[in-house]
């Protein structure tokens, strides 16, 4: 049954002409106000993720739905199909749960408030916000259990429902949920946050309405899909062929052992449609790695990655929509069937970014980037310090961009827009830390005429006893180059105890004690290398030698060789160079490492740790 | 008689107003800038302003600058070579930065990477670590400390700087390897993060102090270069310089901390109209910088600009005060173009700057930009200063024609849809600064200054409510009188970081006053009398949690009196005028901050003569001009001509030497005693 819009106005909007100077001043004014929105939102949230890495998508939509600036793309569509209730104005949705809403938000710690607007008794817009809670309750701290079999066991999980009904404040609802989280003050703050940000863009949406006329503006907007359409169509025709395309990567284990999950996509286009099909991607997981992708959410995705990579000039909305069709089997990693556990997504959320860009530059690798830092690597440490209060701390890593077209990936930053890291200044100030190191790991990044980026070693020394969970990927199955680029290194974690020993952990554990004085070896991945590395200038390479970002064993993979001094040995480098070019089969598009058998077989050796064990469905079908 | 000088140095032009302390008359000059030693075209419009205001150069008592050579080291990356000593572990702080990516989902894919500014290979790391508390967990490596300085000093780097983790909190370690490189290598200037910038955020902190050791050399080299060349023309008077907060610093205390002229250009702007708006009777004013390449735009309220703690230059976010101006790449060398995948009318940011420049100056510019579209308009009439100059029209039209065709709509629409584009942009950015900040549009004036400022204010001033427009009194070289008119000012700031509930009043006031007593005692050294300093306070609040804070002015009296409730109170108000709500959650006082001023100067404005209300003896001819989608009569008068209480109804145009006012359609403008011209709706 889907949603009842009540209005009091029923007077249907008269399309009038737009002239494509109107066009476009409306068009930045909502990307003004979006802007405002993100401001409003970092200004006043308080939990570290939402404040200082910026976890928050925002967006403006249609008087229907559709997006018209944002990043992640509209589910409301979706949303109203399920929806089994009226939106009249006053009305203030609020959901985590992303089994009602096509997954919208993918897992419960998203947050999201959505605020239909009205003007004059009409619907003329609706702007949502959502952004991560950093606990939201459950059997774990942090409310991310990677060993959760079930949602039931990661928070709490709210429909939709009304946090305001017709200007009404549901008090006793934000009570009821704010009794489920560890920390009701960040979790307020955060939400307060998304209304404020929603409610100052409704603003800028009325005022325009007002300053254009109601029937301009959404006429406006429909313009301004329509704009959209026509420019992605061009761009599909253009750069997307008829013969499919395939690429696939993996997510390297479950946290229980099973792995790796392999992600498939294929890709063709039939008339002026692409389709996107997933099918050969693994069933869903039994542990929570599962990512519910919303099929909108994954178009928006590829529209941004097509204008990223051929034309950065386009401005992205909902309006090309229907050219994307997108298949996604049931059941499968990408849309497990409830109530499958999914706290733990991230990991395949950031994979489809390598598995769109694979796809995307497969026949043009010109255009095609490596494999990059396709992932948020979690930490969580949570106690009491010494004086007996209660911290908890979840930090989101950094990690190695990408080898490019354009040139070398940046060090130890981050794919996600917006996201900055925490000052280790704030850390050592606010929780019982010392950073001992925050440096880049050298030779992470994967060696390339365009060297990837480095991984980030970061080394916490814990200063109370406490309780650390780690989330992290690409430990088992490298960060793949391209276009005879070499992979990126594979991230790793050691904890040095205080007693001094040394034991490496796994990439995805719950629940470890440490004490005081344990020193926790945090390593995230480099990206892969882009270009042959032999073309690479031996000068930079010695260069990049006495910076530490690479080593002097790690620039053979260069073919380099420096002599005492740190300076290039010219001749054995060409000698070098020639033998390993001449031992070298032709220069694979993608480099992907040993292969997933070989991996298996060397893990222990190469990486301290037990090799993943090939998952087994017993339950699900085979996804097709 | 006392003069002062005020001295801008553009990209193109070089601006000077000459100031009579005494009666308020000025005198100003615009002379070609001269890049590869500035101070020959400061000096040819030295003595070109002398000789018109028949004043001797002895006669000049302060010689006020605002420079963008600070400014230009960084974007240029022309800095002195910088060696960074830091903490063990941290080696690329710089490299790392805030792991930040500009832009959207996938921008990493187009965004380069940037070079840090002290290279890496000039950075090294020592042992020994200060805790989050100030105290010692491990001793200074001195050993180590020798060796790294040793390394850079055969390196060759032009400067040191040192900044540790937690210098803030406890700065010993960095002052003990200061000393060491003092020993090591004497001639090399040294800056310490703990004295440049004693607040936390190690990569703030870092990049802050690196720049200044960064542009230091440069900036001493150009003051001294300036101050020789200024007394060989004999001129003896006192050279200050302009801060990104838009007081004044000596020369001397510019070259020892360069990081607060790193803004000197545009805060020369804003002081600017801060002087014109005290004589015009008006309290808060929007400032509209419009210039060939950007638009710099700014609020004043109740005669105070808004001030932020950081400074951005290009990709570098540094943490020194500065005036809230926001910049957009909008400009009267804004290209137009139409992009053939959406068939969208897009201005800027590309920009064809004063090479070629627009079309119509015809010095070989071919594509449309905004100026161009004034001039196709009529806003901008062909003969320009005097008519030494005339404008391309016939190709500005041809440029304009494209966007015409592009978009298939009349060449006249295309033109206005440039300039409503451009206009949008610009109110873009003023809606950043005021109704964001929370502050109503509706409640200000909108000034428009720069070469093209008054040509778009009015059209701005209708989009923002923002009433009445003002075109001030030499609009082209506001810069320069804002460099006359302002004030001397100092500041420091310090990290607190404590919870308002284990806080006295007493603490704080007795922090404040040391704070207090050192920055007076550094504008007593720059000649300012004791008597006159004026100090004021700032501390920053905010929900334990969040990570910005509200500042609140605040007086030592009144912190006794009220104690620290009376400051959260009103730290409460302010949130909730900002953001619409407040929290249970525990204060923190964040920072503590001191400023101290120089005296007010109370520098009048001439008056002009009386005139009857009627501009007839201005008026240079008729004109036409297209507007509101049809072409209108107009009339064009000679601002040199006008009198105080001449009424001009629109549409009608105002030229001067440098600068064109045009008062649309439906609205009419009236000339101020001192000259101003006020557009309000008719």
């Amino acid at each position: 049954m889907p949603a009842t819009i009540v209005q009091t106005n029923n007077t249907p909007f008269v399309k009038k002409e737009i002239d494509p100077v109107t066009l476009d001043i409306i068009e930045n004014a909502l990307r003004n106000a979006r802007i405002e929105m993100d401001a409003t939102l970092v200004r006043t949230a308080m939990s570290p993720g939402i404040r200082e890495q910026g976890d928050a998508f925002p967006l403006i939509a249609d008087h229907t739905g559709k997006m018209i600036v944002g990043q992640f793309g509209s589910f409301i569509g979706g949303f109203l199909k399920q929806f089994d209730g009226s939106l009249e104005d006053g009305d203030m949705i609020f959901l985590s749960d992303p089994y009602s809403c096509e997954g919208a938000v993918s897992h419960s710690n998203d947050w999201l408030v959505l605020l239909p607007v009205f003007k004059d008794g009409r619907l003329i817009a609706y702007t949502a916000m959502f952004g991560h809670m950093s606990d939201i309750g459950g059997k774990v701290v942090g409310s991310m259990p990677i060993n959760a079999t079930s949602i039931f066991e990661e928070g709490v999980r709210i429909p939709p429902v009304k946090i305001w009904r017709k200007g009404e404040y549901n008090e006793d609802l934000i009570k009821l949920v704010m009794h489920q989280t560890r920390k009701p003050d960040w979790c307020q703050a955060d939400l307060n946050a998304l209304i404020a940000s929603c409610r100052v863009a409704a603003r800028r949406v009325v005022e325009m309405a007002a300053r254009f006329g109601d029937d301009v503006y959404v006429s406006a907007t429909q313009e301004l899909l329509a704009r959209n359409h026509r420019a992605m169509k061009s761009l599909i025709a253009m750069a997307i062929g008829e013969e499919p395309v395939s690429f696939e990567d993996y997510i390297c284990d479950d946290g229980m052992g099973a792995g790796p999950y392999k992600m498939k996509c294929t890709m063709w286009r039939e008339g002026d449609k692409v389709v996107l099909d997933f099918a050969g991607t693994d069933p869903q997981s039994q542990a929570s790695i599962n990512f519910f992708l919303n099929e909108n959410m994954f178009k928006m995705f590829f529209g941004i990655y097509m204008i990223m990579v051929f034309d950065p000039q386009i401005l992205f909305n909902d309006g090309f929509y229907d050219l994307i069709d997108v298949r996604i089997p049931e059941g499968s990693l990408l849309k497990p069937k409830f109530p499958a556990a999914l706290s733990g997504r991230t990991h395949a959320l950031g994979r489809i970014f390598d598995l769109l860009g694979g796809l995307l530059g497969q026949k043009t690798p010109e255009f095609l980037n490596a494999a990059g830092f396709s992932s948020s690597p979690h930490l969580f440490y949570s106690g009491n310090d010494k004086k007996g209060e209660w911290f908890q701390l979840f930090q989101i890593g950094f990690g190695g961009i990408p080898g490019r077209p354009l040139g070398d990936g940046p060090d130890g930053h981050s794919l996600w827009p917006g996201f900055t890291n925490v000052p280790n200044e704030f850390l050592e100030r606010y929780f019982p830390l010392m950073i001992e190191r925050y440096e880049t790991e050298p030779d992470s990044g994967g060696a390339g005429l365009h060297r990837g980026g480095n991984g980030i070693h970061m080394t916490y020394r814990f200063l109370a006893s406490g309780t650390i969970s780690i989330h992290d990927d690409r430990w088992f199955v490298p960060p793949w180059g391209v276009n005879g680029g070499e992979p990126g290194k594979r991230a790793r974690k050691i904890l040095e105890k205080a007693d001094g020993t040394s034991v490496i952990i796994g990439n995805k554990v719950e629940d470890v004690q440490v004490i005081e004085g344990d020193q926790l070896h945090f390593i995230t991945w480099g990206g892969g290398g882009w270009g042959d590395p032999y073309d690479r200038d031996p000068a930079l390479v010695a260069k990049e030698i006495t910076q530490g970002l690479v080593t002097v064993e790690g620039a053979k993979a260069y073919g380099v060789i420096v002599n005492d001094k740190g300076e290039v040995d010219a001749g054995s480098t060409d000698v070098l160079r020639t033998k390993l070019r001449g031992e070298r089969r032709a220069v694979p598009l993608f480099n992907y490492g040993p292969g997933i058998e070989t991996l298996r077989a060397n893990c222990v050796v190469e990486t301290g740790l037990p090799a993943p064990v090939q998952p087994v469905w017993t339950t699900v079908e085979a996804a097709e | 008689m006392g003069y002062r000088l005020g001295v801008d140095v553009g990209g193109t032009f070089t601006d000077l107003l000459l100031f009579n302390v005494d009666t308020g008359a000025f005198w100003r000059h615009k002379t070609p800038s001269t890049p590869h030693d500035s101070s020959e075209g400061i000096l040819n419009g030295v003595s070109a302003i002398c000789g018109e205001a028949g004043v001797a150069s002895q006669d000049i008592e302060y010689f006020l600058h605002g420079t963008t050579v600070a400014t230009n080291a960084v974007l240029e990356g022309k800095g002195a070579r910088v060696g960074l000593i830091t903490t063990e572990g941290y080696r690329h702080i710089m490299q790392i930065a805030r792991s930040y990516v500009p832009g959207g989902l996938a921008a990493w894919i187009i965004w380069p990477k940037p070079t840090p500014l002290a290279v890496l290979e000039d950075t090294v790391t020592v042992q020994g670590r200060i805790s989050a508390a100030g105290d010692e967990v491990r001793p200074l490596d001195e050993t180590g400390a020798r060796a790294a300085l040793t390394q850079l000093k055969q390196q060759g780097v032009e400067a040191i700087t040192v900044s540790f983790i937690n210098a803030y909190a406890n700065g010993a370690h960095e002052k003990r390897v200061g000393e060491l490189a003092r020993e090591i290598m004497q001639d090399v200037p040294v800056s310490l993060s703990h004295e440049v910038l004693p607040e936390m955020q190690e990569y703030e902190r870092t990049l802050t102090t690196v720049a200044n050791a960064a542009v230091r050399p440069v900036v001493g080299k150009y003051v001294a270069n300036l101050r020789d060349k200024l007394a060989v023309s004999g001129m003896g008077g006192k050279l200050s310089l302009l801060r990104s907060d838009g007081g004044l610093m000596s020369a001397q205390k510019a070259e020892e901390h360069p990081v607060n002229i790193l803004m000197s250009g545009p805060a020369g702007g804003v002081t600017g109209a801060l002087w014109v708006a005290k004589n015009a009777g008006f309290k808060n004013i929007l400032t509209l910088d419009v210039g060939g390449t950007s638009t710099d735009v700014a609020l004043i309220e109740n005669l105070e600009p808004r001030r932020v703690r950081t400074t951005e230059v290009g990709h570098l976010s540094v943490r020194a005060s500065s005036l809230d101006v926001k910049t957009v790449g909008a400009g009267g060398g804004s290209i137009a173009y139409v992009p053939e995948l959406t068939g969208a009318l897009r201005v800027g940011p590309q920009s064809a700057g004063a090479v070629p420049g627009p079309v119509a100056y015809g010095k070989g510019g071919e594509l449309p930009t905004v100026t161009d579209a004034n001039v196709v308009l009529g806003y901008l009439p062909e003969n320009l200063l005097g008519g030494s100059f005339k404008l391309d029209r016939e190709g500005a039209k041809r440029a304009v024609q494209t966007i015409a065709d592009a978009l298939k709509i009349d060449l006249m629409a295309a033109a206005r849809g440039i300039i409503d584009i451009v206009n949008e942009n610009m109110f873009g950015a003023l809606r950043m600064i005021s109704v964001q900040q929370g502050y109503d549009p509706r409640h200000f004036a909108l000034m428009g200054f720069g070469g093209a400022g008054p040509l778009h204010v009015n059209a701005v001033a209708r989009l923002m409510g923002s009433w009445p427009a003002i075109s001030p009194v030499s609009p082209g070289v506001l810069c320069a009188l804002g460099d006359a008119t302002t004030r001397m000012r100092t500041e420091t700031a310090r990290s607190f970081s404590r919870l308002a509930n284990v806080t006295k009043a007493d603490e704080l006031i007795a922090i404040l006053k040391e704070m207090a007593t050192q920055i007076r005692a550094e504008l007593k050294s720059d000649g300012v009398a004791e008597s006159t300093i004026e100090t004021a306070f700032e501390i920053d609040v905010r929900y334990a949690g969040q990570a910005f804070e509200v500042p609140l002015t605040i007086t030592l009296e009144v912190l006794e009196r009220d104690g620290v409730e009376g400051l959260l109170t009103r730290f409460d108000a302010e949130h909730l005028r900002l953001f619409t709500f407040n929290m249970e959650t525990p204060h923190e006082i964040v920072n503590l901050r001191a400023v101290a001023l120089g005296p007010v100067l109370n520098l009048p404005a001439a008056e002009l003569p009386k005139g009857d209300g009627d501009p007839a003896a201005a008026k240079m001819r008729d004109h036409t001009l297209w507007m509101d989608g049809r072409e209108q009569a107009a009339v064009i008068y000679d601002r040199a001509k006008l009198r105080q209480g001449d009424i001009i109804p629109g549409p009608a145009i105002v030229v001067e030497m440098d600068s064109t006012t045009l008062i649309e359609t439906g609205c009419v403008a009236t000339v101020d005693a001192v000259g101003n011209i006020l557009i309000n709706l008719a």
